[in-house]
């Protein structure tokens, strides 16, 4: 079991995700260049955080262009995990990969903070395992996702809404949907389920001595991964 | 050489939270006629030659993103 951290020129959370995969899940990580083209010989795709291109034009947008995105594209349309989290959920949508977009954040400020999330389906790799509300942090400035009222409605009855902001004990509470975003959703799948994007980062809560450790619940459906295998 | 600016705008459907500030700043500042603002991006193209349907590709393919942006290209000289 093999993963890819893709790293572009402005990523800042490759070497979270990296370490969180090596030494949190005990799973084989490695860094591929935005330039290359291939992910021979790796079993899923991490896209980090970060700011990459500086976040000019729109956030993930000339990232979503780079040459290992064609490649990442054949890669999830053959079924195979891919994970975006932050700046890698706003590359995924600029790829299509994801319906939707994300803008700024409705109060525009940059958020760093706690969110609770809730999976709101079993049927992907990414969320059959999570069996509570998650307390993972956020930091972001453009998180709030946004989605044509039809693509929302089939979002819901394809159950490719993944995970939505709420109170710690899992209720619905709009001060809780900390970035306005659409139905206080918080990561989407695409329709197989195999390609995760969310705001939040779970390779930042995978270490109890960091006082979190949320987000092995997610990254833990790649060792389902790995036993398929 | 052609001169060309591309008009890039936020859906009117979708909430321009920056150009809202923007509008809380102007109000404050005593223009209380202000209804609305929505901040767009320019952008200057300089081509030889100029396809029409060239920048067409270049604003579907990067400069605008159809699940929340309009554009509008105008050819300047």
């Amino acid at each position: 079991m093999k993963v890819a951290v893709l790293k572009f020129p402005g990523s800042n959370c490759d070497q979270d995700a990296y370490f969180a995969l090596r030494d949190d899940l005990k799973i084989g990580a490695e860094y591929v260049w935005h330039e290359d083209t291939s992910l021979a010989g790796y079993d899923a795709v991490f896209i980090p955080g970060g700011f990459s291109y500086g976040d000019y034009l729109r956030c993930g947008a000339m990232a979503a262009r780079a040459p290992i995105m064609a490649e990442v594209t054949r890669f999830a349309k053959e079924g195979r995990p891919v994970i975006g989290a932050c700046n890698g959920f706003q590359i995924l949508c600029e790829a299509g990969l994801l319906p939707g977009a994300l803008l700024l954040n409705e109060g525009q400020k940059f958020l760093c903070k706690d969110v609770y999330l809730k999976a709101e389906t079993k049927r992907s790799l990414w969320t059959e395992g999570v069996d509570h509300v998650l307390r993972i942090p956020i930091a972001h400035g453009e998180g709030r996702y946004v989605v044509d009222s039809d693509t929302l409605a089939r979002l819901e009855d394809n159950e490719q809404v993944a995970f939505r902001y709420v109170s710690p004990d899992g209720s619905r509470i709009a001060e809780f949907n900390a970035n306005g975003s659409a139905d206080a959703i918080a990561g989407v799948l695409n329709e197989k389920g195999n390609v995760l994007g969310l705001m939040p980062h779970p390779e930042r809560a995978t270490k109890p001595q960091l006082g979190y450790t949320d987000g092995l619940q997610i990254l833990n459906g790649l060792k389902l991964v790995t036993s398929n295998l | 050489m052609t001169r060309v600016r591309v008009y890039v705008t936020l859906k009117p459907s979708l909430l321009d939270s920056a150009g809202r500030t923007v509008s809380g700043a102007l109000q404050k500042l005593g223009y209380s006629e202000l209804q609305q603002t929505r901040i767009g991006r320019l952008i200057e193209l300089e081509l030889d030659p100029y396809d029409e349907a060239r920048v067409k590709e270049m604003c579907d393919k990067l400069l605008a993103n159809p699940v929340i942006e309009d554009y509008r290209v105008e050819v300047v000289e």
